[in-house]
């Protein structure tokens, strides 16, 4: 069984970003980048299924500047078998990105592909589902537990309510979140030995022509920020402060 | 011009999100229709038909949406797209779930978590865990949107639209239901709940948020959130996590109990009312948005807050 597992290169989680002070983006240079959250745990999940001898390849591909390679790395240094960069400079949308990987999907013919439900930059929690329809395959989104039987996968999914299980039919897309698993530390060994590993390289547009962005940004700006209120000194204060000062008690 | 809102419901009624969905439907200007679509839905179906601004309501039956699986349901959605303008849903995990299949299907662009309407082609949504908000015109002849339910009052009750029944469409029968664990609670619902009190990592234990945040839960008709932290390590069931990734809540009192304030956390709460912080770290990030913070052991402060609430006959 094969996995491609797509991963995107994001700012870090514990990074602070700030807005160009001309509103056109956000000020990039000098944050830490690093594999998104949520990708990492969509490699963890397929290297253990690798590890178990339920898949024996796990292709981990990124599309965007060279310096994604780095995150490929990351996920061969995971335990990945292989990686692919489709290279692009600038931001592309979860469309084309969808477009871009059903177009390496045909070329694979992976039995699944686990991505990250979301990328904590621009929040837009889509590449998977839109991938899934593209292709016409099943989709597990929000995965906190995947089970492959068979010709099936069960999926346990985090929903507003509690947990939903699904069965889907393979080949098919999981989406990870959070509690699916603990993503590993790579061991120094495995981070040498990724180093050297070869990466396939290919330009966006072998795969796919339009790359145009769909949704004009025509403004970034930094919310309003809340301003640290007063403290209070005890339990009677504070309830006597909401009640009075605040009138929502 | 002609919008679309997915309804979500449980077959048996809609959830209330459905209702503020349709408030950034009406936004968009002209005929706001909702689709429900499930097994025995009837109910649901009826209540839909009551939400002020629509003008019609959709109602397909078919064992292949009861559970409102999104392989079935994209294609019942997009073979609709002809007719809309624009499709819309709830930001809950069934609209996340659906709406970017039935966008790619139509080849457009969702805004994902639309949080204001600015002109019926531009919007305004959250980035960066919230800490950038982008303004996008979209440059898609048909707009998909998820709503940021947080960002919409509900619309109100007393319409009386035309239910109009529609056929499922046949597809193959490529996922399938399991089975489902809802947790049950006696709580209010968090996304819709006038006081959240969420729990940190500090609770310690299930047990501890049994103990300690229960009572004043009670006593505040608070719904209970909680942090990544406090869920991972299984304090609290998963539907209660507030942040980036989990829910996004904006009560009139959000308390934070325990809780540090990392970015993501804040990314969930932060456009509540007031907010109350109770931490035993002066320094805690979370009191640089709290309105009231109190430097305390939540293990004594808790208590003595259920006591000053009971005295004060709350
Ligand atoms: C991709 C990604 C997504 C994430 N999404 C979310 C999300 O959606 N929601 C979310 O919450 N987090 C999210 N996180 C995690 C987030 O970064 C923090 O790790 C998490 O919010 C910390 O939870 P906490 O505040 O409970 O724990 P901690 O940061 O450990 O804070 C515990 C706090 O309790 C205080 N404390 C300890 N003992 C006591 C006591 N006896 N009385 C009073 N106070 C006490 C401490 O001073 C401290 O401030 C995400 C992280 C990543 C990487």
């Amino acid at each position: 069984m094969k996995i491609l597992v797509p991963i995107k290169r994001v700012v870090d989680f514990n990074a602070k970003v700030h807005v160009k002070a001309d509103g056109t983006g956000v000020e990039l240079s000098n944050l830490k980048m690093s594999i998104n959250p949520f990708d990492e745990i969509a490699v963890e999940e397929a290297v253990r299924l690798k590890e178990r001898g339920v898949a024996t390849d796990v292709v981990c591909v990124s599309i965007g500047p060279a310096q994604s390679e780095d995150v490929i790395r990351t996920g061969l240094a995971m335990g990945a078998t292989r990686g692919i960069l489709v290279t692009f400079d600038g931001e592309l949308e979860p469309l084309a990105v969808a477009k871009a990987l059903k177009a390496v999907a045909d070329d694979e013919k992976p039995d699944m592909i686990f991505l990250g439900k979301q990328a904590i930059d621009y929040d837009c929690d889509q590449t998977g589902q839109m991938l899934a329809a593209l292709l016409g395959w099943p989709q597990g989104t929000f995965a906190s537990k995947v089970e492959v039987d068979g010709s099936d996968v069960v999926v346990t999914r985090e929903v507003d309510g509690g947990h939903q299980t699904v069965r889907l039919k393979l080949p098919a897309i999981v989406t990870a979140d959070l509690r699916l698993n603990q993503p590993r530390y790579a061991s120094l060994p495995n981070i040498m030995k990724a180093k050297r590993m070869p990466i396939d390289k290919k330009p966006i547009e072998s795969l796919i022509s339009d790359t145009a962005p769909r949704l004009e940004i025509l403004k970034m700006a930094e919310p309003p920020h809340r301003k640290a209120g007063v403290k209070v000194a005890s339990v009677a204060e504070l309830v006597s402060k909401l009640r009075t000062e605040a009138g929502v008690l | 011009m002609a919008v679309l809102v997915l309804a979500d419901h449980d077959n048996a009624s809609l959830r209330e999100s459905t209702a503020k969905a349709v408030t950034a439907a009406v936004l968009l200007g002209g005929d706001v229709h909702i689709l429900v679509a499930g097994l025995n839905c009837a109910p649901a179906a009826d209540a839909a038909a009551k939400i002020d601004g629509v003008a019609k309501v959709l109602h397909a039956e078919s064992p292949r949406y009861e559970h409102m699986l999104p392989e079935p349901l994209a294609v019942l959605i997009s073979s609709l797209g002809p007719s809309y303008d624009a499709l819309l849903a709830p930001s809950t995990t069934t609209g996340k779930n659906v709406m970017p299949r039935v966008a790619a299907l139509l080849d457009v662009m969702q805004i994902s978590d639309m949080m204001n309407v600015l002109a019926p082609d531009t919007f305004e949504r959250p980035i960066y865990a919230g800490n950038v908000i982008e303004t996008v015109r979209s440059r898609d002849a048909k707009k998909v949107i998820t709503v940021r339910v947080t960002a919409f009052q509900a619309a109100g009750q007393g319409g009386q639209a035309s239910v109009e029944l529609l056929d499922a469409v046949d597809t193959p029968e490529i996922s399938t239901f399991v089975s489902e664990e809802l947790s049950r609670s006696e709580r209010p619902e968090l996304t819709s709940a006038r006081i959240v009190l969420s729990g940190g990592r500090a609770l310690q234990s299930r047990e501890n948020f049994t103990k300690y945040i229960d009572p004043v839960a009670e006593r505040l008709h608070a719904a209970v959130g909680a942090s990544r932290a406090a869920v991972d390590a299984g304090y609290a069931p998963n539907d209660w996590q507030v942040g980036q990734t989990g829910k996004i809540v904006a009560p009139e009192i959000y308390i934070a109990v325990g809780i540090s304030g990392a970015i993501q956390h804040l990314a969930g709460m932060k456009d509540s009312k007031v907010i109350v912080a109770i931490n035993k770290d002066p320094d805690a990030p979370i009191f640089q948005v709290a309105d009231y913070g109190l430097v305390a052991d939540l293990y004594t402060a808790l208590p003595e807050l259920e006591t000053e609430l009971a005295r004060i006959g709350i």
